[in-house]
Parts: C-alpha cells; structure tokens; sequence
C-alpha cells in the first residue's frame, strides 16, 4: 500500500473527522482489507445466501408459510416469553443494579462479579442445570410440584430461561449509570421538600429510564434468539412450548432449506430492529451522562 | 471523575434498605447462584471416582480436544480482525464506515441459530458454495471447518468492540509521534499500537474465548453431531445428557462452569486494572 | 545542519472551511519563530503541515530548497513537540528519548552503548537525568514537556516544531519553561517554529512573530516591529489592549475628540492624505500611553480609579466611551483623580488605520503616527 494514496484521516483531530483529509497513519488498505475480507467470509456472504433463499419463496410463499399455525405458534412463543422474561429482568435487574451502586453489605463485590454469570456460562450448561433445578424432583421444582405446578418441560421453563440470560444486560445498563449521578440532583430535591419515594419517581426514575429501556431491549433481542438453555427446559411441543430458533433447527433437520431461511430471515430483519432501536437508546444514554 | 454518592440520604433508609439487598441477594441466589451450585452437585452426585470416570472418557478427551482446536483457531481470526478492525475504523474516517460499524454489531444481536443455518445456506451442499466446494473436495458444513467458521461468527465483534472506543479514547498522537521519530509502520504498530492496547486486547480476547468454548447453538446446526468426532464440550453436554448420562454430562458441565468462573474473576481483575490505570492517568494529566 | 524553511502559497481547505489561504513565509536557519494567532486562524494546521502530518491542498513546502510536499514525515527530519506531549506511555522517560534511534534502519542505527550515551546526555541537556527509569505517568507536566523536547532533538532535527507548548502548564511553570527553551535555542541553534496563541510568550520568546488570522499572515516582524508598528487595528488589538477614540481632524493635523472639541493628538506627518481636516479617525491608544489631567473644564470624567498591582488602572468616561488608562501606582496621588473628577486626556502616542475601498472590503493603508499634542 503506498502512503500517498490513502486519503483518510487521524480520529484525534478535528478536522480529520471530515471527509478527504490524508493521513500519516499506514496501515489502512491492509487492515480495511482484512476486516471487509473476514466480514464478507463470515457475515456478508452468508446473510446474502439466506435472504437469497427466502426470497425464492417469492412473496406468496413466505405469507403462507408465517401463516401456518405452528409457525404462529412458535413466534407467539418467543415474543411472548421473551418479552415476560425481559421485563423480569428490568425489574430485578433494576433492584440489584440500585443495591449493588447505593447500598453496602459484606459480599458486594462477589455478588457484583456474579452478575454477569449467564454472559460467561455456556447456554447449553444453563440449559441442562436449569431443567434439574426446576424439574419436579429439582431442588426449585419439588417446591411447587405438591400445587401442581410444573416448571421444566413447559412454556414457564422457557419463561425461566430467558430470565436468567436476560438479566445481566438489564444490571449492567443501568449501573453505570446509577454511579455517575450526582449526590447533588437527590439533596436539591431533599432540600426543596421531596420525600423518599418522590425522589426515587421524580428525579431518579426518569434518569435512568432511557438505559433501563436500553437493558430492556437488549434482554428481549437475546431472549429472542436464545436457543442452548431454552431446549433442554422446554417440553418443545409446537405451538405450545416450542420456539422459534428450535423450529429454524427442526426445518433445516427436515431439509426445508427454504422455510428455514424465510424464518431466519425475519429473525434477521428483528434482530436489526433491535439493534437500531438499542443504538439509539444507547446514544440517549450517553448524551445523558455526559451532558 | 467519581462523583460523591449521596450518603446523607442513603443512610435515612436502614430497614427499606435491608429489604432490598434480602430480595436482590434471595432472585440471585435463585437465578444464578442454584444453578451453578447445581452443575457441580450433579457431576459429582457418583463421588468423584464417577466425576474422574467422565472426565477421562475418550469422548469426553476428544471433545476437548476438539474444543481447544476451535477456540485457538478462532483466537487468532478474532485477535487478527480485532487488530486490522479497529485500526481502519479508529484512526480512519472513510464512506461506508458507519455500515461496517452496525454489520459489526450483528453478530451479538443475531440468534446464533440464525447464524449457523447462514453458514449452512452458505457452506453447505445445497449452498450457493456448495457445488464449487465439493468439486474441490472441501467440506465445510457438518465439519470441524463449519464449526470454527461458527464460532468465529459469534465471537467476532467481541476484541474490535473492545479496542475501538479505547483507540479513540487514547488518540494518535502518539502514532504520529513514533512516526516523525522515523519509525516504519510496523515499528509502530509492534512497539506503540500494541502494547498502548494491550490489557483491552487481553480483555477482548479472554470474552471472547469464554464465548468460543462454550458456543452451542451456532455450533450444533453447523455439526454433523456425529459423536466423538465433531463434539465440541458443549455439545458433548447435550449428547451424555440425551442419552441419559446424567453424571457425565454434568461433569462436561462442570468444566465448561469452571472456565466461566475463571473467565469472571479475570474479567474483575481486569477491569480493576484499566480503572486504576485510567484514574491514575487522570489524575496525574 | 539547521533548516531554513520557506513556505509558498500553501492553501488548506477542510470541506468549506478554509484553514490556510495562500499562505506564504520564510524562516531563516536558526531563528526561533512564534505562529501567533486565536483559535482558529490556522497556525496548528500550517506547523502539521510543516511536520508532514496533514497536507497542503495547493502550495509548497521548502526545506533548505527542497519541496518537502511529497516526502514522507519521516525523511523530514523534524523534531515535533506534541500539544499533550503524547509521550508513549508504556516506556520509561529513558525509552522515550532513546525510541528515535532505535527504529532507525540497521546500517544507521548507533550501537547501544552510542544510544544509552546520547540518551543520557539529552536527558542532562533538559535536566532530567535522574528521572531517567520513570514513567510519563510519574511526571509533573514541566516534565513532560521537557521530555517530549528531549524525544524531539534526539533524532537531531533540521527543524524543531512546537505546537502550544507551554499551554497545559500553569503560569510560573510556563515562564520558567519559555526562558529555558530560549537559552537552550541559544545554545543548540536549531530553527524553531512554536505555535502559540498568547502573545505575552510569543513577545518575550521569540526572535520573529508571525501573527496569523483566518488563515492568512497578517503580519510578520520581530517582536519589536509587530508592537510599534502593526499594520492593522487586529494586529494591534491582538498583541495587547488598547483604546479607540473616535476622532475628528482638525487643523495642521491636530485630532480632536469627537463630541467634545478636545485636542488629545497631533499627527506626526501632516503631509499625508489623512490628516485632511474634517475627516473621521478611530485612534487607537494602548492605556498606557493615554495621560489624564486634573483639569475642571477637561471632557472626561473619571468612573473608577483601581489598584492593580504596580499600576493604578483608570476608567473615564468622554463623550460615551469609556476608556482605560494605566499610570504607575507610585504616580497615582500627584494626579489628584479620584471618582467624578473631570480631567483632560493626552495621547502619549497612538495610531490610526484610515478604511478605503468600499462593498465591505476593508483595506488599510499605511498607519500614522501621532506625538502628543
């Protein structure tokens, strides 16, 4: 790569993040090259095959085939476990992040690391310990079994699994957050009369309610396409307990090459939606935090 | 700058507050804490002699095995395009950027299921490489090739993400500096860039390796299941526990647990570090 | 080995943004010049583009001669001090200076034992050798500054670049700092180009200013030059405060205070076209040079009289505009001024920039001086 004709420009400097303006720097045919390289490999080309394939389903097709009742039944399943799940975990998630910012208690730091626990175990080892531990003879199941309540192998055990991957994206949203607030916002509100409760309404709340929404978000989309810790927890019976990604595997298992990509493609363009929705989301929180 | 918390009131509310940490501690102690508890109580429910037993199946070995290769593999892919990644989109500004920097992101936000059937669609027989590969004789889907492929696709923002936002938090000048000291590009990239990177490089690299070892569902669509031949660990979790090996599969389980403890006391570590650094940076600038 | 650098018609655009309009100055070898000018005026784009980290639109770069455009920064050999400093962190202030001679290629780098040597020296050069083993972390930002000078000349530049930099150190360190880079440009003769934008550092630093605005060089002078004789009221203005009068000339030259009928100046050449009677001047006057008298029919009254260090600062009112004038405080009580005293202004010396040309283009001629009346 000759240096004299890349035309980029150093992020330090103002002006460099205008358009047209070269740069000492080298490096940027090769390491553009390399990332465009590895992209195309793994995410371009094969994003391109499966909407490709979805598309030969032509639009009739794929109406039909969102409109079969087990397809129905599967994104009910999803969007509505994810979305249960997911507010769990705002509400908890919320709880934990304002006691592990604003309260001291011995074991702070641990339960602090723990959080981000489901991040760091496999789905598929939360998938197996979540079903024992809720299983009629699990130590949580055999609790409510004697009510005739029953946790693995129904749609409450998927419930139950998108909350535990759910919640560190909630907790660690709104932490930093919670941190950066100044004591001062609080004492002007004390001073000026607030009571605890308004406090916590009127000033706090609307605060942080931008990276809850954030947290909330992120949760959903990852409840959404969870599949290792679903499986084994869900009694997978179509249209009752049965959820979207598994229906993706079971098409692909009965080689509908076709209907698969037609699902994964919507997933997809969800999945983007989220996406967007979060970055923006995000944007607010940091505008938020800084100004 | 750290801000000052607000003491004066917290201190008002000693019982709302006892209330709050008891239900905190009690839903993460159910969510989080049973089931990790759980994952070890079952592999070692046959005492330690049926632990070691599964542990020292050659299936099991071979898993192992088979899981380093790919996490190894797909280190270098993910530390190389984390490197070149964050490079081009730190210190550069060119059209499509802000593209490559959304397309970066999907991964994290796509269901890996969603990411392996691509692969599948892609790489596999019926895929639009599908005829060209096997006229070379390559097989990738239902291979360990596809399973590495996998792997990398799930992992892949996790060394960029990290480095972008600390390359352009550190600035070139120091680049810059090197290179109107006479420093060639690749003088600057080992001697300044990297080691100026290197705790966010560790930091992404060890996400991303937890991640990579213990990927499932990405991992199963693209494998063949055949066992003992493309079982990663985590698959191998879900193959002993279908076929009713309740205790093997756990022990596999305990491994894959262990690693994610490991993985979060050196994340703690880790971020400890780069606060002090910042901090200290901060204060003495 | 110093450099003389001439710089020719160079143009800088980002996007509508012009940063330098046909720019064009000589540095002759071994001077120490100041690029003055606010924020914005394109000094810090005209000395990276010296350096080779930005590149002129049209217009070239001549070192000792030679177009310097094209070549890479690196054959440039110039010595840059960064506005931060941008020290690498991850090495020792040792490492630091030592880095220039070890990139260089095989057949020209010096040994070790040569390295360690010219390490050691530069670090007595700034007086910093016993923190040799430190981090840049673990130094005071004087420190700093004084490593990143040392970094710089260890590659023994043709030319040495200072962006800002004295600007993140506090008052007491920055005059000390500035006194010491002048000697050490004494001694080691290198031709130096500082980007400042306080004049007070460029007034005492340097041996040439080159006071720049909106991308183009409004003037260029020593120091003595830029202050008695600036070539416009920005110039002027820039380099220390002053007052404008607004003026009537009157007969033989003698201007009087509009509104008022005060004679405060004579001009000094009577002869030129501006001293037509009748005509309107704006006459600029440092608040030294502007002397009050106690006078009961004077057209000024005093507002306030303050005490500010040495100096007692004076504010009157005269005919709607307010002006300051400095007197030595030891001179304060012979004047007999306190608040609501009249009193009558004399100018020590001023000038005046006649406007010409019309359709929102200001030219000035050359300005005029004026003794007192």
């Amino acid at each position: 790569m000759s240096l004299a004709d890349s035309r980029p420009a150093p992020a330090s400097s103002l002006w460099g993040r205008l358009r047209g303006q070269r740069s000492i720097l080298p490096g940027l045919g090769l390491s553009l090259g390399i990332t465009l390289f590895v992209l195309s490999l793994i995410v371009f080309l094969p994003t391109a095959a499966m909407v490709g394939d979805a598309a030969t389903l032509g639009v009739g097709g794929l109406v039909h085939l969102l409109a079969t009742p087990r397809v129905l039944g599967a994104f009910k399943v999803s969007l509505g476990c994810a979305a249960l799940a997911a507010l769990t975990s705002a509400i908890f998630g919320l709880l934990i992040a304002w006691v592990l910012v604003r309260t001291r208690f011995p074991g702070r730091r641990l339960a602090d690391a723990m959080v981000d626990l489901p991040f760091a175990l496999p789905t598929s080892v939360a998938g197996i310990a979540l079903s024992t531990l809720y299983a009629p003879n699990g130590w949580l199941g055999s609790l409510v079994a004697p009510y005739g309540i029953r946790i693995s192998f129904t749609v409450i055990g998927v419930y139950i699994a998108l909350t535990f991957v759910g919640l560190p994206f909630v907790v660690r949203s709104v932490q930093p957050v919670l941190q950066d607030m100044e004591a001062e916002q609080e004492e002007a509100a004390h001073m000026l009369g607030a009571g605890r409760l308004q406090i916590f309404s009127r000033v706090i709340f609307p605060a942080i309610l931008p990276s809850l929404t954030a947290g909330f978000a992120m949760a959903f989309a990852r409840g959404l396409g969870e599949y290792g810790s679903v499986i084994f927890i869900s009694s997978n019976r179509p249209g009752v307990s049965e959820i979207v990604p598994l229906l993706i595997v079971n098409q692909l298992e009965q080689f509908d090459f076709a209907g698969a990509a037609a699902i994964g493609t919507l997933m997809l363009i969800l999945s983007l939606a989220l996406l967007c929705g979060i970055m923006l989301l995000q944007r607010l929180v940091r505008s938020g935090r800084h100004g | 700058m750290a801000k000052r918390p607000a003491v004066g009131l917290r201190r008002q509310g000693g019982v709302a507050n006892v209330i709050m940490i008891v239900v905190a501690l009690v839903f993460m102690v159910l969510f989080l804490l049973l089931p990790l508890v759980t994952v070890f109580a079952q592999a070692f429910a046959s005492g330690l002699s049926g632990y070691i037993a599964s542990i020292t199946d050659p299936n099991t070995l071979s898993a192992i095995w088979l899981t380093l290769i790919v996490a190894a593999v797909a280190l270098v892919v993910n530390v190389v395009f984390g490197l070149a990644g964050s490079w081009a989109l730190a210190r550069f500004r060119f059209p499509g950027r802000l593209a490559i920097l959304t397309v970066l992101d999907l991964p994290f936000s796509v269901s890996p299921v969603v990411a392996g059937l691509m692969l599948v669609l892609l790489y596999g027989r019926q895929g639009w490489l599908g005829p060209w590969l096997e006229a070379h004789n390559l097989k990738i889907i239902f291979a360990l090739p596809g399973m590495i492929i996998a792997t990398i696709f799930v992992t892949l923002p996790f060394v960029a993400r990290e480095l972008i936002p600390l390359m352009e938090e550190q600035g070139a000048d120091e680049e810059e500096a090197a290179i109107l000291l006479g420093a060639s590009g690749w003088q600057m990239f080992w001697r300044i860039t990297i080691p100026k990177l290197r705790w966010g490089l560790l930091y992404g690299v060890l996400l991303s390796n937890a991640r990579a070892m213990g990927e499932f569902g990405a991992v199963s669509v693209v494998s063949g299941n055949i066992l003992g031949l493309t079982d990663t660990m985590s698959l191998d979790v879900k193959a002993l526990y279908d076929g009713y090996n309740i205790v093997g599969s756990f022990a596999v389980a305990s491994l894959l647990a262990s690693l994610a403890l490991v993985t979060l006391v050196a994340k703690t570590v880790l971020e400890r570090q780069f606060l002090t650094r910042s901090t200290k940076e901060e204060v003495s600038a | 080995m110093a450099g003389h650098v001439s710089i020719r018609d160079v143009s800088r655009r980002f996007g509508a943004f012009t940063a330098l309009d046909a720019v064009s100055l000589d540095i002759p070898a071994g001077e120490l010049v100041a690029l003055l000018g606010p924020s914005g005026s394109g000094k810090t784009t005209l000395l990276r583009i010296i350096a080779g980290l930005d590149f002129p639109d049209t217009g070239q770069v001549l070192i000792n001669g030679e177009d310097n455009v094209a070549r890479h920064p690196r054959e440039r050999g110039v010595g840059f001090v960064f506005q931060h400093y941008a020290l690498f962190r991850h090495m020792t202030v040792a490492g630091n200076v030592a880095f220039g001679l070890q990139v260089r290629p095989r057949g020209l780098r010096p040994s070790k034992a040569e390295i360690k040597a010219r390490v050691a020296a530069l670090l007595d050069l700034v007086q910093l050798g016993w923190l040799a083993d430190r981090y840049p972390s673990e130094l005071s930002g004087g420190q700093r500054q004084r490593v990143a000078l040392a970094r710089a000349l260890a590659i023994e530049p043709r030319l040495l670049l200072l962006d800002e930099p004295f600007g993140a150190l506090d008052t007491k360190v920055r005059k000390e700092l500035g006194q010491w880079l002048r000697n050490l440009h004494h001694d080691q003769a290198i031709t130096s180009l500082l980007v400042t934008h306080d004049q007070e550092e460029a007034l005492e630093l340097a041996d040439r200013i080159v006071l720049m605005s909106q991308g183009r060089v409004e003037q260029i002078g020593t120091p003595a030059e830029l202050y008695t004789k600036p070539a416009s009221p920005f110039v002027l203005e820039f380099l220390g405060e002053a007052n404008r009068i607004a003026g009537v000339v009157g007969e033989g030259g003698l201007v009087r205070v509009a509104g008022t009928g005060d004679a405060v100046a004579q001009s000094i050449d009577p002869g030129h076209a501006l001293a037509a009677a009748g005509q309107a001047v704006t006459l600029y006057v440092r608040p030294h040079d502007l002397l009050l008298e106690a006078r009961a029919d004077g057209a000024a009254v005093v507002r306030s009289v303050k005490v500010a260090g040495a100096f007692a600062k004076i504010e009157v009112v005269l005919a709607d505009q307010v002006l300051t004038a400095l007197t030595p405080l030891h001179r304060l009580p012979s004047l007999h001024l306190q608040e609501g005293s009249r009193a009558r202004l004399v100018v020590a010396q001023g000038m005046s920039f006649p406007t010409q040309g019309a359709g929102g283009s200001l030219q000035f001629a050359a300005p005029r001086s004026f003794a007192m009346a």
